[in-house]
This record gives structure tokens, C-alpha cells and sequence, in this order.
């Protein structure tokens, strides 16, 4: 296996204008296989507007996506779904509607009741199998959504400030399950949490203003006087 | 007759038609844009105006004038009246959910309409215009002498026509005004551009939207009276209103007035020429299908702006 | 009882009692219901697209329509016997359902809604404008001795009755277990949020349109019946008010149920059936009931019963 073969995503010159905002501007970026990736930076910098276009959610203004060594740019977003990227939202969007049991068994694709259950147990929610999602917590449906991007199986997993609303015993479940999925998923994790960022991820990327501002190891990031300025500074 | 005089016969009574159609499509732009709402009932508040003037001009008798003066008073405030009972009534109640609010003003259009039939009756009823005379229009001829002058048999107008465009234009410039000069105007632009920000500075909104409803319907009234004395009353007489003011508001934008007047004028004006020299179905046909493929090309809707 | 054999139970009990009724209602009724049992077809297939995809389109009757001139012509102009004209009616509502459909599925809510009454509006008015061909308003009667499907005469009140509750069962069955199946999950998981069911990977577009496809083919379906059943073929039946009706019937007995469909037509045809006798204006009864639907159950008959009792309804 070359080197190249173990880039899962690499994004060449993605660009998106809003209006006159150039809300990410021209990112080159690249994720190997089987690391837990951060996207940090303040509000605005485009993290949001950046995954959602490599999941094919947002239109691109210009540049492309590569996903397992294949252009992925002309792809609708469901299309790049069922070849292995999941996305979670950033703002909770399950089927509130719903049971449990059916936001997960569409996630999965199939409504055997042993794998959905199975599959709402790595988040603790098989004994609510039954119950309508919109009455969750806003924890427990973070958690839900959750358990929906993992039931997809998927190689990339892309994950839009997921602790936010966790309570601090639920970030650490959190954790632990990330690390677990780790093993055969990669991850792109955009997140506020400073904690869990540091606890979790194998290198960091920080946007600013819709630029990369600086990319590497944690310790590095920590140490870069850019970002401290820019963005851990006001932290 | 030839073709020349034939065309400008058409292009007149198309402009009769365009003049009124703005009106009625002004009041389905103004509730749209205002309230964000289609009000597929605004038909029949065209079809109340019209039979309210019915009911005035043959209850006040003497000159057909009375009558019809009464009617440009009576029948807007009768139709904006039973607009704000529908308005507190229902669409309050289904706090102005765009899908509900036409399923529940399909059901309006239906009580209105069915009622006026109890009431009123199946008839089609005539209405006399205020005055009427009639008023021959010159053509021109190249012979060999020249260009002469010579008076068509058929091609004349009716001075209650003319009326009618003059009416409908000074009615729409005084609209303008009013949205531009009067406190009431502004304030219901306000609410269009922005309802949080109108609420915040402590416009009722509730209470502006009960008016721009009232407003809305009592323009469709308007309009029916002024073409009452042309065509007669019948309750169901809103359906075409209603379909071309959708079609004059999809062309011409919202909230605007100088859109939904072009649109008008080119809507009506095509209907009137087309339904002469062809049919008035294949005018409808063309316009329907037009709009809706106007409609299917800009899918953000109809009111959403393009995203950047 | 499992879930499968529930429903199995739940959908045949009505088509029993159906079918014992055709033997015990008096005449005039059995008429009736003749004639809801089509129109119930029709409204199920609305709700496959209203009820279970959430598109509210006002522009069905284009599709009902669809079926019955597609049937009524065939027969008119091209002597078919019955069963060919009634397939030459279902393919002329599939293929007219799916053109508006792909063009109507690129717009949402409130445009959907009124690109779908401009479509229907102008396919009422292309059968009055080419009335030498269509008869126009006043529309056709299908000859009797053409209304029979193999040895079976159509005009017979308890076989017409049969017929359509032949047609209410497969399609009642049919629509019962796509609900349970994936593809009904999948359009319930659109209606409900349809950006999270294209970000698990749903190709809603598609989905869509085979839904919109799958509903203007019942409807069509339903359309040919009630021309062959009762002999007339006529431009009323794509007028707004036939686009309204499913919509009713519909919303009355319980968007996204699947027996919801037969109950709202039941009561409102005979809401409609009563007022009728005492006024001409019977119209009203229908403004009224969508209406009060839309202030006080917008779930319906069946919406309702599950909400409060029964969570599992199908």
C-alpha cells in the first residue's frame, strides 16, 4: 500500500462564497486512514460550511473532494453517503417523530430488531427502543444521532460538535465510544470542547476566516503562537 | 373587420381586463408578501364584491349612478369585513402555517361560494353601468390620396370602459401612495420586510395582519365592482380572478406594485388579445402552463429569494 | 400477535365485512358504496403521496382524470374492449404522473402545491379545448355492452360492486405492506425530515418521484374503474373540486393511515349524499368539514384514534 492509498479524504482548493463572504477559502486538507481528526476555531470560520461540503451537503463554489482515492465533487450527498461517509448535524436532526427503534432501523438500512438493538446499545439506549425520539433529552437525542452515524458503519464518520448539550458524564461515554470506533473508522470531528478535543484527536486542523490557519499534532497546535492569538487565546 | 382594427379592439378590451386583473392581483400580492400566506379564497372575495354590488344597485333606486357609488363604498368594506372574521377566525388559529392556511382557505372559498348560492342564487345577474355611451375610434388607410381617416363598423369603445382603466389606475397610484406616504402603509411594509423586527419595535402585528387581510379582499372587491356593469354577477364568477391573479403574482413578484402591474398588464392584455383571435381556453391553457413551468424553474418558490 | 400478522388481520377484516355487505346493504346503498370503494382507491392513492411522503398536491383530479379519459378513449375512438382500455388507462396516468411529477418534484411546499393546480388546471382545460375529440363538458357515456370483463357485466349492480372492491383490496393490500416495508419507511422518514434522510443516503429525489408515480398510477387506476363501473367519462372529474376531494377524504379519516382513506370517503360522501337532498349549495358541508379539520383534528379520524388508543395503527 503507497502512502496515497491511506488518504480517506483529501479536499483540493475547497472554496465556498457565500454572497461576497468567502466562507472557506481554498482548503487543502488531508485524512488518513484511521485518525480521530479535530477542526477547531471561533464561530464563523467556516468548519460547519466545510464538512457539509465534503459530505456533499453544501454546494462547493470551487475545488474538489477525493474519497478513497476517488473524486467524490460531482457526487450528491447521498451518493457519498453509501459509499462510507456518515454525518451528523449540528443541530440535532433525528426523525422526532419517530421511535428510537425506526430513526436507527433507517440509519441501518434493515429492521431486524436484534441489530437495531444492538445498534442503540453502544450509545444506552436500547431500553428505549419504543419510545417517540422527540421526547428524549436533548442529550439522550444527541446521543441518538450519534448512534444513528455509527449504525451506518461507515469508513469516514463526520461528526458536527457532537458533545454539545452532553453532560460531563455522557462527554466521557463519548469518548470512550470514539476511541473504540477509532479502530476501523476514521473520524472528522468538528468540536468547541477544548477537553475532548485534546482527549481525542490525533492531529488538529484550525480554520480561521475560511483558511487553514495551522494543521498538525495537538501539542504542536497547542504551542503554535498563531493559534493561541487567534483562537485558544480567547478560549 | 380588418386585421388593424380587430387588433386594437382587442388590445382596448384587454386593457380593460389587465386594468381590473391588477387590482385584484394587487390584493393576493399584498396578503402574500405581507403575511406570507396564499389566500386561495381571494377569488371569491372578488365574487362578494361583485354581488354586493348587485345587491346595491337594485336595492337604491333612481340613476344607475346611486347605485353604483354606493357599491364602490359598500361592497370593499362588506368584503374586507368578512376577510378580517376569516383572518381572527381561522388563519389566527392555525397561526398562518403556509400549508394549512390553504387547506383551510379552500374551505373558505367553498362556504363563501356555496352561501352566495343560497342567498344570492344560481343567476348571473346584470348590473347598469353609471353611463355608457359609445365612442367610435378612428382608422387609417393608405390610398392612393394618402393616409386617410375612416370609422370602422365595429370598432368603438364605451366611455364606461375608458372609466374603468382610468378608475383602476388612480385607485392603484393612490395604493401607492398610501403604502409609501400613510403611517398604516409603512407600518405594513415594515411587517413584510421584516415581522420579527416590526414586533420588537411594537408593531401589532396580529392586528396589521387582520387589515392587510381586510385590505387585500376589499381590493378584489374593488375591482369586481368596476367590472360588474361588463360582466355580469354569478357566484361563480371568482375562479378566473383567482387563477390569473396567481398567474400575475408568480410573473410579477411579491410585494411589489410596479411587478404585479407590468405582470398584469402583459397577462391581461395577452388574455384579451389571444382569447379574440383564438380562444379563451388556449389563452389559459398557454398561461397556465407557462406559469407553472416559471414556477418549476425557480424551485427556491415563490416567494424565496435565489440562494447566493 | 406479531406485527405482520396484526396488520394482515386488520386490513382483511374490512375487506370481509365489505364483501358480506354487498349481499345485505339495500340497493341503493350497495350503489354507494360501489362508489366509494373507487373513490377510497382514489383517496389511497393520494395519501401515498400526502399522507406517507408529506406532498400536498392540489392537482390529482389530472391524474384521476388520466386514467378515465385514458380508458374512456380507447374505448371511444379505438374500440377496446374493457380490460385492454382499463390498462391503457393505468400506463396514460403512470406516464402523465410521472412527467408532472419530475417537473412539479423541483419545487417545495407551497410552489409544489400550486404548480400541481396549474398542471391539473391545464389538463381540465386541454379536454374542453380539444372537446371534438373528449365531448368536452359534456363528456361521454361508455356503451353498455362494452362495459364487461371477461363474461362479467359491469352494469350488474353486485358484480360492479364486486369489481370495486376487487380494485380496493389489491391496492389496500398492496399499500398495507410497502408501509411495513422499507420503501414506506423510507417516505415516512422523508416527510418527516428530509434532510436527515438524505444525509443517511437516501436518494430522495427518487424516492419521491416513485411515490408520486406509485400514487398518480392508483389514482389513475381508480379513475378508469369509476368510468368503466358507472359508465361515464367526463370533464368534471379533473375539475378542481376532484382535486380537492382526496385531499378531504383524505385529511377527514387520517393522513398517513392506511385504512384512513376508506373512512373519510365513507363519511364524506354521505355528509355530501344528505346535504345534497336538502340544498344545492351541498358544497358548503365539504368547505365546512376542511375547515373544522384544519382548526381542531388535523389528524383526522384514524389520527386521532392513534394518537390516544391505538399507537400501532398502521
Amino acid at each position: 500500500m503507497g502512502p496515497m492509498a491511506s488518504i480517506v479524504l483529501e479536499t483540493r482548493n475547497l472554496t465556498r462564497v457565500f454572497g461576497g463572504l468567502t466562507a472557506v477559502d481554498h482548503v487543502d486538507f488531508a485524512l488518513p486512514k484511521g485518525q480521530i481528526h479535530a477542526l477547531i476555531g471561533p464561530n464563523g470560520a467556516g468548519k460547519s460550511t466545510f464538512v457539509g461540503m465534503v459530505a456533499g451537503r453544501i454546494p462547493r463554489t470551487r475545488g474538489e473532494v477525493w474519497f478513497e482515492g476517488e473524486d467524490v465533487t460531482e457526487l450528491p450527498a447521498h451518493r457519498r453517503i453509501r459509499r462510507g461517509m456518515a454525518y451528523t448535524f449540528q443541530i440535532t436532526a433525528i426523525f422526532s417523530r419517530l421511535t428510537l427503534f425506526d430513526n436507527v432501523a433507517l440509519a441501518l438500512r434493515t429492521r431486524t430488531p436484534r441489530k437495531v438493538l444492538a445498534a442503540l446499545d453502544i450509545v444506552g439506549l436500547a431500553d428505549r427502543a419504543r419510545q417517540i425520539s422527540g421526547d428524549l433529552s436533548y442529550g439522550h437525542q444527541r446521543l441518538l444521532e450519534i448512534a444513528m452515524g455509527v449504525a451506518q458503519a461507515p469508513r469516514l464518520l463526520i461528526l458536527d460538535e457532537p458533545t454539545q448539550g452532553l453532560a460531563e458524564s455522557e462527554v466521557e461515554d463519548f469518548n470512550a465510544l470514539i476511541r473504540r470506533l477509532s479502530v476501523d473508522t476514521t473520524i472528522l470531528l468538528i468540536e468547541h470542547n477544548m477537553p475532548v478535543v485534546m482527549a481525542l484527536a490525533d492531529a488538529i486542523t484550525v480554520l480561521e476566516t475560511g483558511r487553514v490557519l495551522a494543521s498538525g499534532a495537538p501539542a504542536q497546535i497547542q504551542a503554535d503562537p498563531l493559534v493561541q492569538e487567534a483562537y485558544l487565546g480567547i478560549a | 373587420m380588418d386585421f388593424g382594427p380587430h387588433l386594437l379592439l382587442a388590445t382596448f378590451e384587454g386593457a380593460v381586463g389587465a386594468a381590473v386583473l391588477a387590482l385584484t392581483a394587487l390584493g393576493l400580492s399584498l396578503v402574500f408578501g405581507v403575511m406570507r400566506v396564499v389566500n386561495v379564497a381571494h377569488g371569491e372575495f372578488f365574487m362578494l364584491g361583485a354581488v354586493a354590488a348587485w345587491f346595491a344597485a337594485s336595492h337604491l333606486g333612481g340613476h344607475p349612478a346611486i347605485g353604483f357609488v354606493a357599491a364602490l363604498i359598500v361592497a370593499p368594506i362588506f368584503a374586507a369585513l368578512i376577510a378580517i372574521l376569516v383572518d381572527s377566525l381561522v388563519l389566527k388559529r392555525v397561526d398562518y402555517d403556509p400549508e394549512a392556511t390553504i387547506v383551510a382557505t379552500i374551505g373558505i372559498l367553498y362556504i363563501i361560494q356555496q352561501a352566495t348560492l343560497m342567498t344570492y342564487g344560481p343567476e348571473a345577474r346584470p348590473v347598469a353601468p353609471p353611463f355608457s355611451h359609445r365612442i367610435a375610434l378612428p382608422w387609417l388607410e393608405f390610398t392612393e390620396n394618402g393616409i386617410e381617416f375612416y370609422y370602422p363598423w365595429g370598432l368603438s369603445v364605451t366611455t364606461y370602459k375608458v372609466f374603468v382603466i382610468a378608475a383602476a389606475a388612480s385607485i392603484l397610484l393612490a395604493f401607492r401612495l398610501f403604502l409609501s406616504r400613510s403611517r398604516m402603509g409603512l407600518v405594513m411594509q415594515a411587517t413584510r420586510i421584516d415581522r420579527e423586527t416590526a414586533q420588537a419595535f411594537g408593531i401589532p402585528v396580529g392586528r396589521v395582519y387582520s387589515i392587510v387581510f381586510g385590505v387585500g379582499a376589499g381590493l378584489a372587491a374593488l375591482a369586481a365592482v368596476l367590472i360588474v356593469p361588463i360582466q355580469q354577477a354569478h357566484y361563480l364568477m371568482g375562479g378566473d380572478p383567482l387563477l390569473l391573479s396567481f398567474i400575475v403574482v408568480i410573473i410579477g413578484g411579491l410585494g411589489s406594485i410596479r411587478g404585479t402591474v407590468m405582470a398584469a398588464l402583459l397577462i391581461g392584455m395577452s388574455d384579451g388579445i389571444i382569447s379574440v383571435f383564438f380562444s379563451p381556453t388556449l389563452a389559459k391553457i398557454i398561461a397556465t402552463v407557462l406559469v407553472a413551468m416559471v414556477l418549476v424553474h425557480r424551485p427556491q418558490g415563490l416567494y424565496g429569494k435565489k440562494p447566493a | 400477535m406479531s406485527q405482520g400478522l396484526r396488520s394482515t388481520v386488520l386490513h382483511l377484516m374490512p375487506i370481509c365485512v365489505l364483501l358480506v355487505l354487498c349481499f345485505v346493504l339495500p340497493a341503493y346503498h350497495r350503489d354507494n358504496f360501489a362508489r366509494i370503494l373507487v373513490l377510497a382507491t382514489y383517496a389511497m392513492g393520494y395519501n401515498m403521496l400526502f399522507g406517507y411522503t408529506g406532498l400536498l398536491s392540489l392537482g390529482h383530479a389530472l391524474f384521476f382524470g388520466a386514467g378515465m379519459y385514458g380508458m374512456g378513449l380507447a374505448v371511444l375512438h379505438g374500440g377496446l374492449p374493457a380490460a385492454p382500455a382499463f390498462l391503457a388507462g393505468v400506463a396514460t396516468a403512470a406516464v402523465v404522473s410521472l412527467v408532472i411529477a419530475a417537473l412539479a418534484l423541483r419545487t417545495v411546499g407551497v410552489a409544489f402545491m400550486i404548480v400541481t393546480l396549474m398542471f391539473a388546471q391545464a389538463g381540465y382545460l386541454l379536454v374542453l379545448y380539444f372537446g371534438s375529440w373528449t365531448r368536452g363538458d359534456e363528456g361521454f357515456v361508455i356503451a353498455r355492452d362494452m362495459r364487461n370483463i371477461g363474461g362479467f357485466d359491469l352494469t350488474d349492480p353486485v358484480t360492479r360492486y364486486l369489481a370495486a372492491l376487487a380494485l380496493f383490496s389489491v391496492v389496500l393490500l398492496t399499500i398495507a405492506r410497502m408501509v411495513h416495508g422499507a420503501f414506506g419507511h423510507v417516505l415516512v422518514g422523508i416527510r418527516e425530515n428530509e434532510a436527515r434522510a438524505r444525509m443517511l443516503g437516501y436518494d430522495v429525489r427518487a424516492h419521491k418521484l416513485a411515490a408520486a408515480v406509485v400514487s398518480g398510477t392508483i389514482a389513475g387506476a381508480a379513475g378508469a374503474a369509476y368510468g368503466l363501473l358507472f359508465g361515464y367519462v367526463g370533464a368534471t372529474f379533473i375539475s378542481v373540486q376532484y382535486s380537492i376531494y382526496p385531499l378531504l377524504w383524505v385529511i377527514l379519516g387520517g393522513a398517513g393511515t392506511t385504512l384512513g382513506p376508506l373512512i373519510g370517503t365513507f363519511f364524506m360522501f354521505y355528509l355530501i349524499d344528505w346535504s345534497s337532498g336538502l340544498t344545492s349549495a351541498y358544497m358548503l358541508v365539504a368547505g365546512m368539514v376542511l375547515v373544522l379539520l384544519v382548526l381542531f383534528a388535523r389528524t383526522g379520524i384514524l389520527g386521532e384514534i392513534r394518537k390516544r388508543w391505538v399507537p400501532w395503527l398502521p
